[in-house]
């Protein structure tokens, strides 16, 4: 899995960027998995989609806010996450498994059969 | 960068560093705010409350420790670190979480409530409200 950053040239501008979620990727034998930081995002306000070899992690922060509020100190000063990875073939995304819970998204993408590793036997004559 | 057969290659890795460094001369702090600490920090303030919102996800609320004295906001707390599936044999590609403990302390006005503070944590985000004193609220006086 690799990360690329060409889909900015879909953006309109530097306002549709979003935040970079911080993220852990782990490959084991069988697949990997993807924890992602989406603090503010419900399972509602999160896309993600597949599109070709790419991965779109999409998330609007909504956060219940009282009226007459006023910024005096901002840290997240954007209100939508946003990465793309590249997956390489041998993911099966039609496997995809999905879940968020406290603002966290953990993806687990399972190899397809083909690509899972295999011991070679290497035999001496 | 389709011209690459490798799944992580310098020019994605390149790409990914010149947003970042993008996103933080543009004055929109990053969430990962390694340089201000974790939970990244947004606050408000209203005619009657001043309203704290701490991205902080991941973490089991009873662990989140608040503490309010004289105006000083403090909250810490740990966080643990996914455990790595699949055991042996895994590699780790990416890790940008922040994993340990954290201590993050925010000074905010001196006319607050220490007894009128409402805590939650929803999708990640730990709101602090906390009321202003009603003696500090702007009254009307009338002329007689």
């Amino acid at each position: 899995m690799s990360e690329q950053s060409a889909v900015a040239g879909k953006d309109t501008g530097a306002e549709d960027y979003g935040l970079l979620p911080p993220v852990d990727v782990i490959e084991d034998k069988s697949g990997i998995t993807l924890y992602a930081d989406l603090p503010g995002v419900s399972r509602e306000n999160l896309e993600l989609h597949v599109e070709g070899d790419n991965l779109f992690i999409d998330g609007r922060i909504a956060l219940e806010m009282p009226k007459e509020m006023e910024a005096t100190h901002v840290e997240v000063g954007r209100s939508r996450y946003r990465r793309v990875f590249t997956l390489s073939r041998e993911f099966d995304t039609e496997k995809l498994t999905a879940d968020l819970r406290n603002g966290v998204l953990r993806l687990r993408i399972p190899k397809a059969e083909h690509a899972k590793p295999k011991r070679i036997e290497v035999r001496a004559e | 960068m389709e011209f690459s057969p490798f799944p992580r290659d310098m020019f994605a890795e390149l790409e990914r560093l010149q947003r970042q460094i993008q996103q933080s001369v543009e004055l929109s702090p990053s969430i990962r705010g390694f340089a201000r600490g974790f939970p990244a920090l947004n606050v408000a303030s209203t005619p009657e409350s001043v309203e704290i919102y701490g991205f902080a996800p991941g973490l089991d609320p009873s662990k989140i420790e608040l503490q309010l004295e004289r105006g000083v906001l403090s909250i810490f707390g740990e966080r643990p670190s996914e455990p790595v599936d699949g055991g042996e044999g895994a590699s780790v590609h990416l890790s940008e979480r922040f994993s340990g403990r954290f201590h993050r302390v925010i000074s905010l006005s001196d006319d607050l409530d220490p007894n009128e503070v409402s805590a939650t944590y929803r999708h990640g985000v730990l709101h602090v409200s906390i009321k202003r004193h009603k003696s500090a609220l702007p009254r009307r006086i009338n002329i007689n």
